[in-house]
């Protein structure tokens, strides 16, 4: 088991008041919370904050922590001296709050379980409740989103052992996608959460869906948005251009004399539906570069026999 | 892509569909019934039906009180703070998508 330096994961010294304590746990906790902060990593960290704050914000817990001595370095393998606690008693029982993390699961460190656990656990067998929902967020391909799929995801789930130990255990779930998802949007696998405690029944797991980046499609709600590159004459000259569709390719007509950044709509292209989403195409001018010799003759011409000035708005 | 060893669960999409009443929403969250009357005096969430016995509430809003609850128990908010935090975090993420959008068609190149 690794020793946990609990005022270091706070940033703390350890003669620390309970106010300086308390500031730690909450600018760290508004740094690294799961819903305010999506990136990889903050989850974790946020449950070792939420761990060390539920440690050293009790003065009896904080008291048989500081017994067992400094001499430990964080990680160092660990295991508590006999009787370690003997003499502390935690009045207070566990609050469930802080390090329980962001979705209520208990997934404290092995160190944690084996000093504290004993108070909890005999808190938790007390009660008979509708067990944990779950949250999780799952990555899938815009793709997905036209056609529905099966997809495998890996979930970290806290279990309850026999002896009362909560330990984090990987599942695999097979999940179906149902088409028409949208990014941001939740799926309710009924069932599929923390199991009831006596008479509750089982919690249920929602994924919230997020698309990989696509690299054509940006998807916005179920709009999708597509920067389509043109020609200058097929801008200037209008005219039929092929264009992508997640549902196969389409002919669009580019009227004439449009501009770079002209928005166009493909209805009902985008994410399919009751109300299915629109396909927004941006144009986007490209031009041929001047190296070879025949379009540099042809800018050439055109700066001779064009009297265009793009400036003219801006009085020069 | 889907393996066969693995248990299959098939989900529906949660969506805004108002088929919880309080009772239902303080069963599934956990929360109490006092907490959720203030959620939605702060309009946190607005679920449908003039008085407490008719609201009925969608699983959208399930997902949101239980953030709301999560942000007020971890960063030690009030409901008000909460219901100003959960608009910025809005308000953050259509900025956030936006300046996607725009670094996009920016590009790197400077003059």
């Amino acid at each position: 088991m690794e020793y946990k330096d609990y005022y270091n994961v706070l940033g703390v010294e350890k003669t620390a008041t309970q106010d300086e304590i308390k500031k730690a746990y909450r600018k760290l906790a508004r740094k690294y919370h799961p819903d305010l902060n999506k990136e990889e990593g903050a989850e974790d960290k946020f449950k070792e904050i939420g761990e060390a704050h539920e440690v050293l914000k009790n003065l009896e817990k904080r008291a048989a922590y500081d017994q067992l001595g400094s001499g430990y370095q964080p990680g160092q393998d660990f295991t508590p001296p006999p009787n370690w606690d003997a003499g502390f008693e935690y009045s207070t029982g566990f609050s469930g709050t802080g390090a329980r993390g962001a979705e209520g699961g208990a997934a404290y460190s092995e160190f944690f379980e084996d000093l504290f656990g004993q108070a909890e656990r005999a808190q938790r067998a007390q009660f008979h409740a509708r067990g944990q929902d779950h949250h999780a967020r799952i990555l899938i391909d815009l793709d997905d989103a036209f056609t529905g799929a099966k997809r495998p995801i890996q979930l970290k789930v806290p279990k309850v052992t026999a002896d009362g130990h909560v330990v984090t255990e990987e599942r695999t779930l097979n999940v179906n996608i149902p088409k028409g998802v949208r990014a941001g949007q939740h799926i309710r696998l009924k069932g599929q959460g923390t199991p009831g405690q006596g008479k509750g029944e089982a919690g249920d797991l929602y994924l919230e869906v997020e698309f990989n980046p696509h690299p054509h499609y940006r998807a916005e709600g179920r709009d999708l948005y597509l920067d389509l590159p043109v020609t200058p004459w097929e801008a200037a000259l209008g005219g039929k251009v092929n264009v992508p569709t997640p549902e196969g390719a389409v002919d669009v007509s580019i009227p004439v004399n449009s501009s770079g950044g002209k928005k166009m709509r493909l209805k009902g292209r985008g994410i399919p539906g009751k109300t299915p989403g629109d396909l927004y195409i941006i144009l986007q001018i490209a031009l041929p570069p001047a190296s070879d010799g025949k379009a540099k003759e042809l800018y050439e011409k055109m700066a001779e026999e064009l009297a265009f000035n793009p400036r003219a708005k801006l009085g020069v | 892509m889907a393996d066969q060893k693995h248990p299959f669960a098939s989900g529906d999409l949660v969506t805004k569909t108002p088929e919880l009443t309080l009772d239902d929403l303080c069963e599934s969250c956990g929360l109490t019934k006092e907490l959720i009357t203030t959620y939605v005096s702060e309009g946190i969430v607005e679920p449908q039906g003039s008085d407490k016995m008719q609201w009925r509430f969608s699983r959208i809003h399930l997902i949101k009180v239980r953030r709301a609850s999560r942000l007020e128990r971890d960063l030690g908010l009030n409901a008000a703070g909460v219901a100003l935090a959960l608009d910025l975090m809005d308000e953050i993420e259509v900025l956030n998508r936006q300046l996607l959008q725009y670094e996009r068609h920016q590009g790197p190149d400077n003059l």
